[in-house]
């Protein structure tokens, strides 16, 4: 997988490209994980996203835009879909796209939403899906070796709609492994000691700690979400330069 | 030709009325909200619509509860977005531009309709007058949501719909047919759907 | 539906600008032409539901971009910005 220095050589205009389906991984009852090939693939970042164009047969086309789930150094690239309820393209690619399929694809995008291993200490805020680039930050730290401390907070609706629990679970119990904690705002299991509730500013301070001008702080998820967190978090001290947000929306149905 | 992705239909659903389908449209059955911007909440005590000559002289106006003391009309049209889709038999009650621009004394080929928000866009005196155009406040029995362009928008279902402006507070008289938000970016001057005019060279 | 749900940022800027310019645009700074306010293009207010798309400086309102990509054109409309710094990749 090409690194970061081809990159800036290859500086050229996106272009959509044809991508192969090599498998398609449930990860909740609502959402799978598209693990592509793709050819010549010029390498991404953690925290960077492509754009998914369908076409029907009578030529009416469909695009949205997906975070890449992978780390930078897995071999193939993966892009993790939540089917929403009324999405047009969503539940198509949870639910019927297979292995041997092809889609058009346009990435990597984005320079601003990004972490490297080398980048300090980082904060991640994530609402339901808004976990995905965060997930590529975590899993490229790990591939990385990079002790940069990392926290996760995430919520979720319920336990059942986390995405990577198991994963997050092994990353998080190994040794210089993030920290990870969770609040589930609809519904809680029995015996649940997390959090239950919307996230704030005092859940935030608990989580982080006091403000920490090395640190980087990611909120991606919901418009609504993403702005009273990163509001939260300025109003506790964080740098507004630091606090870096990825808003998702209907168009990312 | 582009790469067809097995499987795949999107959400519109055939046409079965195709004679009332203008050509490379899909028909939906919601309402889906399109806009250039934050909703503009002007509280119904501020609002008021006025008719204004080319250099801004105001010709008219009306305060809410006088607009809403005007004849009104409830009509069922059918819309076409130029982004694609197309909702038949929709029903809306308005004031019909006729009854605005009665009184209106100066002549002008055509109007540019002005906005909450600054969106404009502009059309021939001929396309919003006999009967063809609307400053609708109601929307399927109920008054019009902010989301659609309440508390009123212009309504013009023979043209692109992104001539039926929201958030509208008047219309200027104008000797040109000056670019609206749209029409100086890409999007036909005109905007007929039966011919297909959605951009540039169309 | 809220006002929320018709908004994004300018991350979701980036398929769309990337096909026409080869320099990275999501971190490109701008310069509000009504206020004066800079900020990286990522931070803008971004309304992705209309004919076209349509950027905001997130600190007055003001429409920065505009863009239209259709019928196999792009139009686009900086007039919002005084100014674009794009930096030449590493």
């Amino acid at each position: 997988m090409a690194g970061a220095a081809v990159l800036g050589r290859l500086a050229a205009p996106l272009r959509w490209r044809l991508v192969e389906v090599v498998e398609v991984v449930p990860e909740t009852p609502s959402a799978a994980t598209i693990v592509l090939d793709v050819a010549d693939w010029p390498g991404h970042r953690a925290g960077q996203h492509a754009d998914v164009r369908l076409t029907a047969e009578d030529g009416y086309q469909a695009q949205r835009s997906y975070s890449i789930a992978s780390a930078p150094e897995d071999p193939r690239l993966a892009l993790t879909v939540e089917r929403l309820e009324d999405g047009e393209v969503s539940p198509f690619l949870v639910g019927e796209l297979r292995a041997g399929d092809r889609i058009e694809l346009r990435g990597p995008i984005g320079g601003y939403f990004v972490w490297e291993a080398n980048g300090g200490p980082v904060r991640l805020v994530a609402g339901g899906s808004g976990v995905v680039p965060l997930m590529a930050m975590l899993r490229h730290r790990e591939a990385a070796g990079s002790e940069a401390p990392a926290t996760l907070l995430y919520s979720a609706r319920s336990l059942g709609d986390v995405l990577y629990r198991e994963e997050l679970e092994r990353l998080a119990a190994a040794g210089g492994g993030p920290r990870v904690a969770y609040t589930l705002t609809r519904e809680r299991p029995p015996g649940w000691s997390g959090y239950d509730r919307r996230i704030d500013g005092d859940m935030l301070a608990e989580v982080f700690g006091p403000a920490d001008p090395a640190a980087t702080a990611f909120v991606c998820g919901p418009t609504s979400f993403v702005e009273a967190a990163a509001d939260a978090l300025v109003a506790l001290g964080h740098e507004p330069a630091q606090v870096k947000t990825e808003r998702f929306g209907p168009t990312g149905g | 030709m582009d790469y067809v992705t097995r499987g795949f239909r999107g959400r519109r659903r055939e046409p079965d009325e195709s004679e009332r389908v203008p050509p490379g449209q899909y028909l939906t059955d919601d309402f889906p909200v399109l806009s250039a911007g934050p909703t503009p909440h002007t509280p119904l005590a501020e609002w008021s619509f006025a008719v204004v000559a080319q250099d801004g002289e105001q010709l008219a106006r009306w305060s809410w509860d006088e607009f809403r003391a005007l004849p009104s009309e409830t009509v069922t049209v059918d819309i076409h977005c130029v982004t694609k889709w197309s909702k038949l038999d929709t029903t809306w009650e308005g004031v019909s531009v006729d009854t605005l621009l009665a009184g209106v004394e100066a002549e002008a080929g055509y109007v540019t309709a002005f906005c909450d928000g600054g969106y404009t866009t502009n059309l021939p005196v001929e396309d919003v007058t006999g009967g063809k155009a609307w400053v609708a406040f109601g929307y399927d029995g109920e008054p019009l949501e902010p989301e659609h362009g309440g508390p009123a928008r212009l309504l013009v279902p023979h043209l692109y719909f992104w001539k039926s402006a929201k958030w509208l507070r008047g219309l200027r008289l104008m000797d040109e047919d000056e670019p609206g938000f749209w029409e100086g970016l890409g999007y036909h001057l005109y905007g007929d759907p039966w011919r297909e005019q959605r951009y540039w060279g169309d | 539906m809220d006002d929320d749900d018709l908004r994004l940022d300018g991350n979701s800027l980036g398929g769309l600008l990337g096909e026409v310019f080869a320099w990275e645009t999501t971190t490109a700074r701008g310069t509000c032409a009504s206020c004066g306010a800079v900020g990286e293009v990522a931070t803008l207010v971004v309304y992705a539901h209309a004919p076209g798309t349509v950027a905001r400086c997130p600190a007055c309102g003001s429409v920065l971009l505009r863009v239209v990509r259709a019928s196999g054109r792009m139009w686009l409309d900086a007039r919002g910005l005084s100014a674009l710094e794009l930096r030449e990749p590493a």
